[in-house]
Parts: C-alpha cells; structure tokens; sequence
C-alpha cells in the first residue's frame, strides 16, 4: 500500500540546515495497523506529513497504492489527499462553528456529493462511531473522546486507502485514549490500513507493528503481539 | 458555484461574529449610501433649475436687428433696418436643420403705461404677435379655450389668449372670459383662451403670467407693422444644435438687408442652447464631484472589508489547514473568501442603497407638501441605470476586498495550519 524509499527531508531555519528524515525505507501492506514512535524530534510527525501529502520530501520516492507521489501541484494534492487519506489529528480539528454531522460531511463536500447522500453517509459513519444521537451537537458541546471519535468518522468518510493518526490520543485520559483505540482497532479489523504516529508505549502496542524512529533513521521495525484495547478498557 | 452547501458557509461564517461582521458592514453601506444621496441632490438640484427652463425648447435662439457697425454697399454704419416677414421664409428655404422659425411682434412691456382696456378695467400687459408654433418654443397650459392656429393667421382673426394674471386683473372672479373683448390699444380682439406658463421663470415668474398672444398676422394689421418682424425665435431640430446654425441664418440676414459679412453687430442674439449647455456642464461637474467623493468613501469602506478578511483569514488558519487536509483545493478556499467578501459588500451596498432611497423618499415627500416651484431643488432621485453602476462597482469592490486575503489564505501551508494550536 504505502512503499517509501530513501527518503530525506531538511528544514531551513535560519542559517543552519536541520536534518530530520535521513534516508527512510519503509513499506507497509494492506491491512496493516503500524505504530510509528520516537522522542520528539525524532522526524514521525514529519514523516507522517509526508505520507499525508501536507508536505513535500526532498529525495526518495513515496508510491501510494500504486501511484507514485511526486511533484503535485495543489489542486491535484488535495484531490488526493480526499481519495486516499484520512486523517486524524491531536487536537481533533473540528470546525467549531459546524455540528457534529457537517464536519464528518466536509470529506464529501469537496468530493461534490449531494447533500441529501452526504447527511446519509455521514449519519451511517456517526453511527458506526457510536454519535448518532449527537449528530446535530457542536463540537464544544462534545467531550474530548466525542470529538476524537467524531474526527474518526471524518476521516473514514470518503473512505480512504489509509488513515493516518498524529497522536490520536495525545489529548486524552488513558480510559477515554483506549475507548479509541478500540474503536481503531475495529475499523483496521474491517481491513483499513492504518498509520498511528504516537510516543506511548501501551498505545503502540495495541497496533500490530510498531517503527522507531531516532534522529531521522529507523533504528527498529518490528512486528508486536497485538494488545486489545478493550481487554484494557 | 452557488449551491445551496456554498451559501451555508458563508452565513455561517459571517455570522459566526456579527458584532463584527456589522461593524465591517457599516463602512461599505455608509460609503454607498452617501454616494448615492449625492447623485440624489446633485439630480435634485439640476431638476430644480432645468425647471425654470419651464420646458422651454432648450435648442433655440433669439435674435433681433440692431445697427449695423460697418458701411457696407454705399450704406452708412449706424443705420436703422429691421427684419421682414420675407426673411422667414428666407431662412426657412436656406439653412438645413430648422424646426421652427417663428417671427414675433411686442406691444407694451416692462413698467409700460396702460395699453388694454375692458369697461372699467385697466392693465398694462406685453402683448405679442405670434404665430401658433411659439407653444412648442416657450410651453404653457392652456387652462381653457384654445390656442392660436393657421386659421387665425390666415384669416387675421382678431383674438386673443390671455395668461392667467391678465384674466385676475380685468375679470372678477367667477367671470366667464371665454368670448368676451379686450380693448388692445383701441382694437377690440376677442379672448378665445387662458393659459398659465410653465416653470418658475426666475425674477419673470409674475411677468410671464401676464402676457397677451394674438395671431402674428392681426397683430401687424392692427397696430400698423406692416411687413415688419420684431424679433424670431428659432429652434434647431434635434440632429443640429443652434449654435452651429446660427452663423448661416446671420448669413441669410446679412445677405438680405446688405449687411458687411464680417459685421457682428448688426444682428443680436441669445443663444438659449449655449446656456443651457453652460448650466449642464455644471451639473455633469457636480455629477463627477459626487462620484468622485462617494467612491472615496466607499474605498475606505472596502478597505475595512478588506482588513477584516485578512483577520478572518488569520483567524481560521487552522481550519483553512483542516479544510485543504481534508481535499479542499486552493481554488476552493480562495473562491470561500472571495465570496464571503463580495457577498458581505453586496448586501451592505444594497442595504446602503434601499436606505439612501427611503431618506430621498421621506425628502420627496416633504418636497412634495411644500410649495415646489418655489424651490431649486426637485425630486431628488437617482435613476436604475445609477444603482446599477452601484452594484457593479461593489461587487468589483468585493472582489478586490476578498483577493489579497484569498491570496494569503491558499499561501498558507496545509501543514504550517495544522501546527498553529
């Protein structure tokens, strides 16, 4: 699904050049649930950008299901970004001022769905994240795993190749982060292939791969027996 | 472009803080609004004084004989000629693009001794000699009878239309005046309508009640003109102005009555048409100034626009960052703000607009309760064609408001958005 190979990435600051990504190779398959760790710094959270198309490497090849990622323009990056990715952030990043069902639609919006299809769709995924009934609710009037589950739905609503995670639960109590891990779990069993960028360790281990990433190289790609998270709930 | 999903976004971001959104409003609706109340008393000001025009045929000219300044053909300068009833005819055939040559006679006028008697009733009153087409030269109402027609002329009638002051000074009220007889200075003519003039005339406006017309033909016999014209009012058609026929109908003159060609004092004249255009020039100034000052303001408007988007912008960074992540393309976002801004100046401007129009309606219908030909300001109005250059200007205004925050909207980096927390 997801093939990178010798990829680098520098940040200009200033004067001085910083390094972060030096020399990545890395595959994942369909289906699989991998975890990518490290310090911060470590170059995940610019890895992950990459693989979401919001940046661009400096060398290296990145092919996505088959197609390879190389000097898109923006219009075509977006469109992209809609088809193949999903994404789920930190901090949530819903818009504030649209409910709960407008914001799992937005996916659908810039895809042009009509309205009537995109409330239904987006209501089926409400439903799958257990939100039907705060369909209608704003997002301050969610609590942070509401909105963390709400964000689930959106990334899942175009339905896309892979998901990827920038520390989904970074924002959260351990009950609530592994109420969505849970939830993760059951859409990789559906067969989705799923991206977690996270620095807990009993959240990388609910994943079934865990890469870890050091000043910019994988020092460690393993496979890991599986932790449920509802065993844990 | 414009579905129903476009139009939700942009309420709901603009009214996400209507406080603010108001306040940004208000410069563009104020901006219109006195743009348009400009035009408004800029074209209340010019119906003001085109009326004391009294719809006169503003293409027209008077012209009278005076003395010739230079000697001529063995005639000496500073001799007396006048103009015949021959030369209208003359000018008629000679000169292209006339519409009426009318050749007039005067009896009385300013501060003259009594000159119209009716039992025991006495006036003095201007009493012309005319012919029926000086009603499309200088228009008044008739308010009863009739006109002067060919008739009249033909038959060198002896009767007479009679303004409204003449009718208060030599009837009672309650009188019928209709076939009754005027002593005109020992003639009798018979009075065959009443008219009332037109317009506010300026300092003639009681003068020009109190006028007498008779047929131009009865007029000469009856009080010993002859052949002789007192003075023309001519009106070009409307492919010519008087001011470029004048020259030849001077030509025709001169050419009669051996006149020097280049003598320019032999023949007076008013050139209605070149004051007029005077005037108008005046008010396209006006015009001009109000657009110019209106325009201005708006800008200012459209600059707070403008800035308040760019704070939007800043604002919504990390939803922008969120909406591109999620597959909006850049000419999604920039055609969201680019529409947030046209359509937040359209509706202020029309709101600017409907409000200016109420204000003009109350001062209209003030207008209207005082006595308006007493005024120099009409109808203040603005016509469509005004209020749709309005709305062009405010939606290119709204696209110039919307673009520098469009373009720094889509230079944001998706992934630059996302880490502002």
């Amino acid at each position: 699904m997801i093939e990178i190979k010798d990829l680098h990435k520098s940040y200009q600051t200033g004067a001085t050049s910083l390094h972060v990504l030096k020399g990545i190779n890395f595959n994942v398959k369909e289906g699989e649930l991998v975890s990518i760790m490290g310090s911060s710094g470590s170059g995940k959270s610019t890895l992950l950008n990459i693989l979401g198309m919001l940046d661009e490497a400096d060398a290296g090849s990145y092919t996505l299901d088959n197609v390879p990622i190389k000097n898109l323009n923006e219009k075509i990056a977006a469109q992209y970004r809609n088809k193949f990715l999903g994404f789920i952030f930190q901090s949530f990043n819903l818009i504030g001022y649209k409910s709960a069902l407008d914001n799992v639609g937005m996916p659908l919006y810039y895809q042009g769905m009509k309205r009537k299809e995109r409330v239904e769709r987006s209501m089926a995924y409400l439903e799958k994240v257990g939100l039907a009934d705060w369909a209608s609710h704003l997002p301050n009037e969610l609590s942070g795993g509401q909105k963390q589950r709400v964000a689930i739905a959106r990334a899942l609503a175009s339905d896309p190749k892979v998901l990827l995670a920038d520390e989904p639960t970074g924002a959260l109590d351990t009950k609530t982060s592994y109420e969505v891990m849970d939830l993760i779990q059951g859409i990789n069993d559906e067969g989705k292939t799923i991206l977690v960028v996270t620095h807990e360790e009993d959240i990388a281990h609910m994943t079934k791969r865990i890469v870890n990433l050091k000043d910019g190289v994988i020092i460690d790609d393993s496979f890991v027996n599986q932790v449920r998270a509802k065993a844990n709930v | 472009m414009f579905s129903r999903d476009k139009w939700n976004e942009i309420i709901e971001s603009l009214s996400s803080n209507w406080f603010r959104t108001i306040l940004t409003a208000f410069g563009v609706f104020w901006g219109i609004f006195i743009l348009v109340i400009l035009l408004a008393a800029g074209k209340g000001l010019e119906n003001g004084v085109k009326q004391g025009f009294g719809g006169m045929a503003t293409n027209s000219m008077f012209m009278w004989a005076q003395t010739p300044s230079k000697p001529y053909k063995g005639l000496p300068k500073g001799r007396r000629y006048n103009f015949k009833i021959d030369d209208v005819t003359a000018i008629k055939d000679n000169v292209r693009g006339l519409k009426f040559v009318s050749p007039r006679n005067q009896l009385g006028g300013f501060g003259g001794s009594n000159n119209v008697i009716r039992g025991l009733k006495s006036g003095a009153f201007n009493v012309y000699g005319d012919y029926p087409e000086i009603i499309q030269q200088q228009p008044m109402d008739i308010t009863s009878g009739r006109f002067l027609n060919y008739n009249d002329i033909d038959d060198k009638r002896k009767v007479a239309i009679i303004g409204e002051a003449v009718k208060t000074t030599m009837y009672d009220s309650g009188e019928e005046v209709l076939g009754t007889y005027l002593k005109i200075n020992g003639v009798n003519f018979q009075v065959i309508g009443t008219y009332k003039k037109k317009g506010n005339g300026g300092g003639n406006a009681e003068e020009a009640q109190k006028e007498i017309y008779v047929p131009f033909t009865a007029f000469s016999q009856a009080f010993n003109q002859g052949d002789l014209v007192g003075w023309m009012a001519i009106t070009a058609d409307s492919q010519h102005s008087i001011t470029a026929l004048k020259s030849d109908v001077f030509d025709v003159i001169k050419k009669r009555h051996n006149i020097h060609p280049e003598d320019t004092r032999a023949i007076g004249n008013f050139d209605l048409f070149q004051e007029f255009n005077k005037i108008n020039g005046l008010f396209i100034a006006l015009k001009g100034i109000a657009y110019f000052v209106g325009i201005l303001i708006l800008l200012s408007g459209v600059i707070g626009i403008s800035n308040i988007m760019l704070i939007v912008v800043k604002e919504r960074t990390n939803e922008i960052g969120v909406r591109r992540a999620l597959g909006a393309t850049p000419w999604s976002i920039r055609g969201q703000i680019l529409l947030e801004a046209i359509f937040l100046t359209l509706i202020s401007g029309m709101t600017g607009i409907i409000a200016a129009t109420g204000v003009l309606a109350i001062v209209n219908s003030f207008l209207d309760k005082s006595n308006a030909s007493e005024m120099m300001f009409i109808n203040p109005s603005v016509d469509l064609g005004v209020v749709i250059i309005a709305l062009i200007i405010l939606i290119i205004s709204g696209l110039l408001a919307g673009f520098i925050p469009a373009q720094n909207a889509i230079k944001i980096k998706p992934v630059d958005a996302l880490r502002t927390e």
